[in-house]
């Protein structure tokens, strides 16, 4: 009686573990869940973006190290965004790093909206081939030919164009904001101030048309 | 010389720059919407405030009234008759008209609510996942183009908006809002149309 009394506590105790562990799996993917929707809810549903009274940028396909980095940049201050900042502050570490992964593999077509003909040829010229005479590098050099960035270096293809040209003719006061931790955002100051405002949208207008 | 004068009178009368709702037919359909949303369109008991209101987006709710995709009881009960015979230069003309006229804030929410409103509004409930609503809406509560004004309209029309959008009415296809709205609590609902109906 005692032996079987032991097996059957054993038992138990082996099935309280297991539904526990099985519980808090599926807690955790409820709660990724839940805050991916919350991410969506304002980046699109397919993480293609959103025109609100801001412009939300495209998370879609963009580079999971970027994201992190950026995520990582509101938190400490280096980006200043108040509304991200409080939605970074509320990420765990491991669910930061869950949801940059996300939206590397989502492929919806690029929102546009970008401008003329004449506005993306020049872009396309200035993104292959930069403008030597003002000191602007071929973007293409480090955000790749095709745009579609590596490493922490984002992803343009398909990016709204409204919040390219926003994000860079205020480059300098957005980003590298925490002087005691310096960061790669450093890299694009000189560009931005470099290129005129109409040569931003130029650039916007062409890599926001590229999928 | 003489004669130029009565054809250059005409000319001038002709070319006055006369607004197209300045037409009979024009101020008979404002009536029309008057007769519910208040003289002076500042709404009146469960028709919304037009006054102030984006252009876009009454002009887009107006062909959703008629497209029958805006489903929530008042819409079915009055909009999409109210809608269903206007041709689509005159819900433009009604948008304009009604966008330009100056809002007045409704001021009918309960005032011990708004702080908590105002903090949702502003900086959403990240931990409970509840988005910032000036992200779309604005920092004033301004709205933008399809996007509404909210901002002073009544605590009831906008607490019944919510409820609405959390109990699967449609209203603009691809809105956000029934997401927004899925992660919202009575208590949340009751503070946000409260702090609004503040907003000039």
């Amino acid at each position: 009686m005692k032996i079987v009394g032991l097996h059957s506590a054993l038992r138990t105790a082996i099935l309280a573990t297991a539904l526990s562990a099985g519980l808090s799996i599926a807690a955790h993917a409820d709660a990724f869940q839940a805050k991916l929707a919350y991410c969506k809810t304002c980046h699109g549903l397919s993480g293609q973006g959103y025109h609100g009274y801001y412009a939300m940028p495209r998370l879609a396909g963009q580079q999971p190290k970027y994201i992190e980095n950026q995520l990582r940049a509101f938190i400490e201050h280096r980006r200043k965004n108040e509304i991200m900042a409080n939605v970074a502050h509320s990420l765990s570490p491991s669910m930061l790093s869950a949801l940059a992964h996300h939206f590397r593999d989502l492929n919806p077509p690029p929102l546009g909206g970008g401008g003329s003909r004449g506005a993306m040829a020049t872009g396309k010229r200035i993104y292959e081939e930069g403008l030597p005479e003002s000191n602007v590098p071929a973007c293409s050099a480090c955000h790749g030919q095709d745009a579609r960035g590596q490493d922490q270096i984002p992803r343009l293809a398909g990016q709204l164009p409204d919040y390219f040209y926003s994000k860079l003719v205020n480059w300098t006061a957005e980003r590298g904001q925490n002087t005691s931790m310096p960061d790669s955002s450093a890299v694009m100051g000189p560009t931005s101030h470099n290129l005129t405002k109409s040569q931003i949208a130029a650039v916007a207008a062409y890599v926001s048309s590229l999928r | 010389m003489k004669r130029i004068w009565p054809k250059l009178v005409i000319l001038a009368i002709l070319c006055t720059p006369v607004p197209s709702w300045a037409g009979s037919s024009m101020a008979a359909s404002i009536r029309n919407c008057t007769w519910c949303h208040g003289t002076g369109a500042q709404g009146y008991t469960v028709g919304p405030r037009l006054a102030g209101q984006r252009a876009a987006y009454i002009e887009a709710q107006l062909r959703g009234y008629a497209a029958h995709i805006r489903d929530n009881p008042y819409s079915k009960q009055y909009m999409w008759g109210a809608a269903a015979n206007l041709r689509t230069d005159t819900m433009r003309d009604l948008a304009d008209y009604f966008a330009s006229l100056p809002p007045k804030a409704a001021h009918d929410g309960r005032r011990a609510l708004a702080e908590k409103g105002q903090t949702i509004y502003l900086q959403g409930i990240p931990e409970a996942n509840i988005v910032a609503c000036l992200a779309c809406h604005g920092p004033g509560g301004q709205g933008v183009r399809e996007i509404p004004r909210l901002g002073g309209l009544s605590y009831f029309y906008l607490k019944r908006r919510l409820q609405e959008w959390g109990q699967g009415y449609h209203s603009t296809p691809d809105s956000p809002m029934p997401q927004v709205a899925s992660t919202l609590g009575p208590d949340e609902v009751e503070a946000l149309a409260s702090y609004l109906s503040f907003v000039k």
